[in-house]
């Protein structure tokens, strides 16, 4: 069946399909991570007094945030579609480790984060006037590198706190803290990158961002079982 | 009553020891025992809240009892190796489909992580059981709560499953389409399907019922006639 890796992964891929296909067709998730992306880059553009902070000294951690909270509107869908006519039942009883079930939505998450982060970059260059040239392949790379770390930890407290009230506020609440490293490293290596040094100038907050993925995914898998034992 | 030659003598698919649960305070199920054999249909009926969804979904392996086990061909549910889910199908309040993909693309995803082979012959095949395949590529947000329940059945058929757990099937259905999933049933049965069937309309269990029970304060007995 699919205990295997070979299965689990093609199960997790099954999962992450079927996420992105309904994700592409209803669109509100996606419409409203951009929306809301735009809305934040223009309010901090906006509210900066260009006479007393240059674009520049602003524009990573902008960026930052304003991907931050794009993916918690995000990842806080990720569980909810699930409960809408009792669908996560159906994924539980299925012959698949509930680990292909993390690995399929922090799949799905993954991509979709991505993907917001994607459309907002060219919004933040619009909006900063900041020039990428160079700059763009380190930056890309650093987004991976960020987005798995908090994306893993993001598809863990969907599904914890989907069943839970108000879980629109406990989403943030919880994952907000857990954002901090992969951001505030995520931001320094851009700031760099965007003054022009090299990506290997920031090799330590690269290793930062690695470990954190490599503990956090880990850790993950590990807990998400466990969210189901009802 | 249905006849009960059939399950007499076969193996026992499902066996439920002591099984209690409460939630906070309430106890639900006080100590509930059941076995049902290979291809016997036991209805099990009670007044509302008396826990016959809880039954159930332990049964299913969704809920852990706070005590006593269920053994899937002598195996405990809950430990079992997730492969053994293949052999467990459920219906139940909810139709287990989303929205956002057509019937066919919600039954072919449940055949995908069911692993079977050619996912959409058996998606198609499942659809046109239920007489659903004219709707294959509608949303279930656009079916009647009828129908839905049809494309849920075929969601919980598809993958052929040895035990079949139904949480009111006739909710919903006409008097065709009521007659249609018990002939469904019935057909599978000689196969070895075995099918706990939680419901109030009891006239229409009775028909394909080998055994009645009752859940009441908690525990399991025969119902009266």
């Amino acid at each position: 069946m699919r205990s295997s890796l070979p299965g689990t992964l093609t199960a997790a891929f099954i999962i992450a399909g079927k996420d992105l296909r309904s994700e592409l067709r209803r669109r509100t998730a996606l419409v409203s991570a951009i929306v809301f992306a735009a809305l934040i880059l223009a309010i901090f553009n906006f509210a900066r007094d260009p006479t007393s902070l240059r674009a520049d000294q602003l524009a990573p951690s902008a960026f930052w945030i304003t991907c931050a909270f794009a993916a918690v509107t995000a990842l806080s869908r990720a569980f909810a579609v699930e409960l809408e006519h009792g669908a996560l039942d159906g994924l539980l009883l299925a012959p698949v480790p509930r680990e292909a079930l993390f690995l399929g939505k922090f799949l799905g998450n993954l991509v979709f984060v991505l993907v917001v982060e994607g459309i907002t970059l060219p919004l933040f260059v619009l909006f900063f006037n900041v020039s990428l040239n160079g700059a763009l392949p380190g930056i890309m790379l650093v987004a991976v590198l960020a987005t798995i770390g908090f994306v893993a930890v993001g598809t863990v407290f969907s599904a914890l706190t989907a069943r839970v009230r108000f879980n629109e506020l406990m989403l943030p609440v919880l994952l907000l803290p857990f954002m901090l490293p992969p951001l505030a490293g995520a931001a320094q290596v851009t700031a760099a990158l965007l003054n022009g040094r090299p990506l290997l100038e920031s090799a330590g907050w690269l290793r930062l961002l690695l470990v954190y993925d490599i503990t956090f995914v880990t850790l993950s898998l590990l807990v998400f079982p466990a969210l189901f034992d009802e | 009553m249905a006849d009960t030659n059939l399950a007499r003598n076969s193996p026992i698919l499902l066996q439920a020891k002591g099984l209690r649960r409460s939630f906070g305070e309430r106890v639900v199920l006080d100590g509930v025992d059941l076995s049902l054999a290979e291809g016997e249909t036991i209805a099990v009926t009670g007044p509302n809240g008396v826990g016959k969804t809880t039954l159930l979904r332990i049964l299913a392996g969704l809920l852990r009892p706070s005590s006593g086990e269920v053994l899937l061909d002598g195996v405990p549910v809950r430990t079992a190796d997730p492969a053994s889910r293949a052999a467990i199908g459920l219906l139940s309040h909810r139709a287990m489909l989303y929205d956002d993909l057509t019937l066919q693309e919600n039954l072919e995803f449940a055949a995908r992580l069911h692993g079977l082979p050619d996912p959409r012959r058996v998606a198609r095949d499942a659809l046109d059981q239920v007489e659903l395949l004219s709707r294959s590529a509608d949303s279930p947000r656009t079916l009647s709560r009828g129908l839905i329940q049809r494309a849920a059945l075929a969601r919980a058929l598809l993958h052929a499953p040895r035990l079949l757990l139904l949480d009111e099937p006739f909710t919903g259905l006409d008097s065709a389409a009521a007659e249609r999933l018990k002939s469904l049933l019935a057909a599978r049965r000689p196969a070895g399907l075995g099918t706990i069937i939680v419901t109030h309309q009891m006239h229409e269990a009775r028909d394909i019922a080998t055994r009645v029970l009752a859940l009441q304060s908690g525990a399991i007995g025969s119902a009266a006639a």
